[in-house]
């Protein structure tokens, strides 16, 4: 290897397109194409007793009106319940179309389709729709108490209750010298990209083929679920992604009803169909996540050393579950973060409400069981009056632990094994880096000035790179252009740069001669999706090992052209040389014309291959039994299990002692994902996770009142941190390679999200000396809390 | 989001501005920084918009002695950056910097801002503050001037008729030795204030001559509270606002919302109009010294 592009940071490829405009977007395509509006409920829980749509006929460009009655096939079933558990008893999923019932705001009941999508609304704003009223249920509380249901056949509106335990937990507790209870709960919020969903679909009636775009984190899936809900061959449906604004979780749910919708208003119309999401329908129709409700008992000894620890939780998953348990399957496994109770107990119930469903949102339960676990520590500290970090201490899996099996089954149905990482010596770096040890001097001269100061950390575990596999192709072109296409979706995280600098490496050439191709079914078939950071651990092995294929082809074909041995050659800068004589070389693009025996002559590079050009062993084929034309190659990476990646984050909080605002003054944060491909990227992934971060723990939420309407549906009152909310972001890395993959890689897009609620809780206790057990908190509930815990009651600083 | 369905004039005069209003009944379209947003949402679906962004001589500034005008097409930026007019009343730009961001701010008028009469916005609160007025040409009232206690009359409801132009604003300035201030605390940098105020404290001889206050997103309108009584007197280096506070807490009527509580508004209202009344001291008796 020469150019050494691993481990650069190496600018990112795809910027100078995305930040000039020149970015593709879903929107952007399809500019004839008919539009689509659709009438979405405007009640939380009812039945639909008529829908007319008498005076909407007269609207000048409607093309025609969608219900349940119009869908045929499969689309009048239900939509799939993706990842089916066996816990997971009362799954329900929804129909494209309500069928008599709506279970939210927001849900589908007429799709108009008009000539754009001014008049789809003008007409969809005419449709009548009549409701008999059901009551709704809203929140964990009222799901709990199960007066009323949201769907009538299912009891307790429990949709799986499910548990696991390591040892003993109810036991250890109850044996130890110190014993304690939390009530911990966490809101609502949502992934909101920048570009909401989206839909395009054109179908060739003479060829019977159908073309769908869609903003997705997963092109492949998407195409087998609409070629399954169509009913039409596979191989006549191709998905391809463009360019996305972002997914952040919300677009690896599939297939939405638009994705199947539009592609069958698209054939029967025998016109290209388009559906672009406003953000109203985006709060109201898409996914939320985090809200979750969890009591917690734990026992521990006199050095702070957790000893059984037994957490129940409620999950809010909204009115269906296509998405099956993921989420609350994370929570209760990752709570562990890097800690090792003897004895661990988690039963966890997960709930129908008539809000909108909820599915993975960067950290996908995460967050809740960070929070959960970090308050349990700073609890123990709180108690025995010990250093938090020093509590953490006693309670890490230490480095010659690994790897570490917490007994337990993960979120891809494989045993929680952790593979890797050094705790003792993350935290080692995160003090330093915030200046643990300094600051309860600083703390207390800056009390002493009457500001309120406070200090907070929260370490996690994030089981990455889930599997079962990707795949790669790379392809070097005649022109010596490599192009790499890999199945997964990108959303703006930079793949194109990481893979390239994985190929580039391998194949001994430089950045700019890797184009790399994801999400377009037309080009590689066989993937999973981007979700789980797993996309550097399962398609950067997978195009690295790829790569190390048509490498080795590459040198071998260039042994034969320059009479030299494979092991004498390296590939330096595009070209194939005698290591030590680099005058005997042949350039790669050359070595791809000549892997592809000719008849034709297409070119001058093609007369190299051609059949009278004199090379030919006339005793041999011109393709040996084994060997294919083309300098290419196809490869999987399937791992056996996750690798786990790890950080620590510290957060300096100031509040004001008046007006209760609550000020971020640093933030630090400790990284492990193993070997860094690109230090750039991965610090930006960490940029992003941590804006989301303070996001939730600070101004996110879904409000939804008692009826069930979401009433900050907009981005007025919907908080997303501006820039001017986000710190500004120190971070150091830790490299534990995982020993998992070939490259040592774990997952680094969701880190910094995780921790945020739990170390600014921890800092916001540390400043006002009441503890907080409910997050996102604002200026408003800190000013209530202040008035709950008068001022002498408090712990003395 | 697509507005419905509108019909569009743009009119080459005030005069025929209000005749269109009248005949078709439309809305005025200023900036769209209030009005385009709730129509894309169809909260408002207007039959005609009567555009005012071409009409000429609206879009001045003029500074004189006892006061700064402004016309109807003046961006909230472009006052906010008009040096003469931050001279004569600097209160001006420093509650302009708090509406919205850079970007609204290019494009949103102030006057339209008035005429939306939002109840957390700031220049509504200003100019109630500053006792100033709107000029108005209508096609059923004719051409007056409206005085700012006149015109909010309650959320989002101006005394406009709805085939009324407003032409310009007056801001008054303060008489020397009136220092002035705007504080406001909002959940993001540029949202709309959980509570604002704007304050004016007038000093004679280093004593309090008179104070006044107003405050947004505590009432139905911009609460203007006259506190002269509670610290008219008092020497500039020790004033106790306490009176001031009570005063302005029992002629609020704050409510609760999604972002704040109807107790922490009130809170809030107390913090921060004796901050803002000490900055506006300060900012006297620095001119005083001066
Ligand atoms: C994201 C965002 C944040 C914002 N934050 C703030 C904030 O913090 N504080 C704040 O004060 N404002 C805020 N605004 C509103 C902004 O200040 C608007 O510019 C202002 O409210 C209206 O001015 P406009 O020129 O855009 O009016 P338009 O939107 O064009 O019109 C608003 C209303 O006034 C009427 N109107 C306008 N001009 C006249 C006139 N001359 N005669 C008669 N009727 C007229 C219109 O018919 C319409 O009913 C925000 C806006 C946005 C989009």
């Amino acid at each position: 290897m020469t150019t050494k592009l691993f481990g650069q940071r190496v600018p990112r490829v795809e910027d100078p397109r995305l930040v000039s405009g020149q970015g593709r977007y879903l929107d952007d395509l399809g500019h004839d194409a008919l539009a689509v509006a659709f009438v979405r409920s405007p009640h939380a829980h009812a039945r639909i007793t008529d829908i007319d749509v008498t005076a909407a006929l007269d609207v000048d460009g409607l093309v025609a009106i969608y219900t349940y009655d119009d869908l045929d096939g499969r689309m009048a079933e239900p939509l799939p319940l993706l990842i089916p558990h066996p816990t997971l008893t009362q799954g329900r999923t929804p129909y494209p179309l309500a069928n008599g019932e709506v279970n939210h705001v927001g849900e589908a009941i007429a799709m108009v389709v008009a000539t754009d999508r001014y008049v789809a609304e003008d007409a969809a704003g005419l449709i009548e729709v009549s409701y008999d009223f059901l009551p709704p249920v809203v929140g964990v509380e009222a799901a709990r108490e199960a007066v009323d249901l949201v769907h009538e056949d299912v009891p307790g509106n429990v949709a799986a209750t499910y548990m696991q335990e390591t040892g003993d937990a109810a036991a250890t507790i109850a044996a130890a010298a110190l014993r304690a209870r939390l009530q911990l709960s966490i809101e609502r919020s949502a992934s909101m990209p920048m570009e909401g969903k989206g839909v395009h679909a054109r179908w060739d009636d003479d060829d019977k083929s159908l073309l769908v775009n869609t903003s997705t984190q997963t092109s492949t899936s998407v195409r087998q679920a609409i070629a399954a809900k169509l009913s039409l061959p596979v191989d006549r449906v191709e998905v391809v992604t463009p360019d996305v604004g972002g997914g952040f979780g919300v677009k690896i749910m599939h297939p939405w009803p638009e994705e199947v919708l539009v592609p069958w208003a698209a054939i029967r119309l025998g016109a290209p169909v388009k559906w672009v999401e406003d953000r109203r329908e985006h709060f109201i129709s898409s996914a939320h996540e985090r809200g979750q409700l969890h009591e917690v008992e734990f026992g521990y000894d006199e050095d702070g050393v957790l000893l059984g620890l037994s957490v129940e939780f409620w999950h809010d998953h909204g009115a269906y579950t296509p998405y099956g348990l993921i989420v609350p399957i994370i929570t209760s496994t990752q709570l562990l973060g890097p800690y090792k109770p003897r004895a661990y107990r988690v039963e966890f119930h997960s709930l129908y409400t008539n809000t909108v469903i909820v599915t993975p949102y960067r950290g996908a339960g995460r967050p809740q069981g960070c929070f959960v676990m970090e308050r349990v520590m700073d609890y123990i500290a709180r108690d025995l009056d010990l250093d938090r970090a020093v509590v953490r201490e006693r309670n890490f899996i230490q480095p010659d632990e690994m790897p570490y099996d917490h007994g337990l089954i993960f979120q891809d149905g494989r045993p929680l094994i952790y593979d890797s990482g050094d705790f003792p010596a993350s935290m080692a770096m995160l003090k330093s880096l915030v200046g643990w040890d300094e600051f309860v001097a600083q703390r207390d001269a800056a009390r002493r000035e009457g500001r309120r100061v406070g200090i907070g950390l929260a370490c996690y575990v994030e089981g990455t790179g889930v599997g079962p596999y990707e795949g790669g192709h790379v392809r070097v072109e005649t022109d010596g252009t490599v192009v790499v296409s890999t199945g997964l979706t990108t959303q703006g995280q930079g793949h194109q740069t990481m893979l390239a600098q994985i190929v580039g490496d391998e194949l001994g050439v430089p950045v700019d001669r890797v184009r790399v191709t994801t999400g377009d079914t037309r080009r590689f078939k066989y993937a999973v999706g981007t979700f789980a950071s797993r996309t550097a651990v399962m398609s950067g092995s997978a195009v690295a090992l790829t790569a190390r294929k048509v490498r080795a082809k590459a040198l071998r074909i260039a042994a034969d052209a320059l009479e030299a041995s494979v092991d004498d050659l390296e590939i330096v800068d595009g070209r194939v040389q005698v290591k030590g004589s680099p005058s005997a070389q042949i350039d790669l693009s050359t070595v791809a014309v000549l892997s592809n025996p000719l008849r034709y002559a297409f070119d001058d590079a093609a007369r190299r291959a051609t059949q009278f050009a004199g090379r030919a062993d006339p005793t041999k084929p011109p393709v040996d039994p084994g060997d294919e034309p083309g300098l290419e190659g196809t490869d999987y990476y399937s791992p056996t299990q996750s690798t786990f990646a790890n950080g620590m984050h510290a957060v300096i909080v100031e509040t004001d002692p008046e007006t209760a605002e609550i000020k971020i003054l640093r933030y630090c944060v400790v990284h492990d994902c193993g070997t860094v491909i690109n230090p750039m990227i991965v610090e930006g992934q960490v940029h992003g996770g941590v804006a989301q971060g303070v996001g939730g723990a600070l101004y996110e939420r879904m409000e939804y009142d008692a009826s069930g309407q979401l009433v900050n549906a907009s981005f007025m009152d919907f908080l997303m941190p501006y820039a001017s909310e986000v710190p500004s972001i120190e971070i150091d890395h830790l490299q534990t390679p995982s020993p998992l993959n070939p490259l040592g890689v774990k997952g680094a897009g969701e880190a910094g999200v995780i921790p945020g609620s739990a170390a600014i809780a921890s800092a916001i206790e540390d400043a006002e000396g009441f503890p907080i057990t409910a997050m996102p908190i604002s200026p408003s509930e800190l000013f209530a809390l202040r008035a709950e815990h008068p001022a002498p009651s408090r712990r003395a600083p | 989001m697509k507005p419905a369905p509108f019909d569009y004039h743009r009119p080459g005069s005030v005069a025929e501005a209000v005749e269109t209003l009248a005949a078709t009944g439309g809305k005025v379209l200023a900036g769209g920084q209030s009005l385009v947003p709730i129509m894309s949402m169809r909260l408002a679906a207007p039959v005609a918009l009567v555009d005012i962004n071409r009409l000429p001589g609206l879009s001045e500034i003029e500074v004189d002695g006892g006061r700064v005008r402004i016309g109807a097409l003046v961006r909230h930026r472009q006052l906010e950056q008009h040096e003469a007019a931050y001279a004569a009343n600097p209160l001006l730009r420093r509650a302009l910097s708090q509406v919205a961001h850079p970007t609204i701010r290019n494009r949103g008028t102030t006057v339209g801002s008035l005429v939306h009469a939002d109840p957390a916005a700031e220049m509504p609160a200003v100019l109630a503050l500053l006792d100033g007025s709107v000029g108005v040409v209508g096609k059923t009232a004719g051409e007056r001037t409206i005085a700012a206690a006149d015109f909010f009359v309650g959320p989002l409801e101006s005394a406009l008729q709805s085939d009324d132009l407003a032409v310009t604003a007056t801001f008054p300035t303060p008489p020397a030795g009136t220092g002035s201030s705007w504080i406001e605390l909002a959940r993001r940098h540029g949202d709309y204030a959980m509570v604002g105020v704007g304050a004016l404290v007038r000093l004679v001889d280093g004593a309090v001559e008179s104070a006044r206050v107003s405050l947004i997103s505590v009432g139905l309108t911009p609460v203007v509270v006259e506190v002269t009584e509670t610290c008219a007197g008092a020497p500039y280096d020790r004033v106790d606002w306490q009176a001031a506070q009570d005063a302005i807490v029992a002629a609020i009527e704050p409510e609760g919302d999604i972002h704040a509580s109807a107790q922490y508004r009130e809170h809030l209202a107390r913090v921060l109009s004796a901050r803002a009344l000490q900055q506006a001291l300060d900012d006297g008796a620095a001119k005083e010294a001066a």
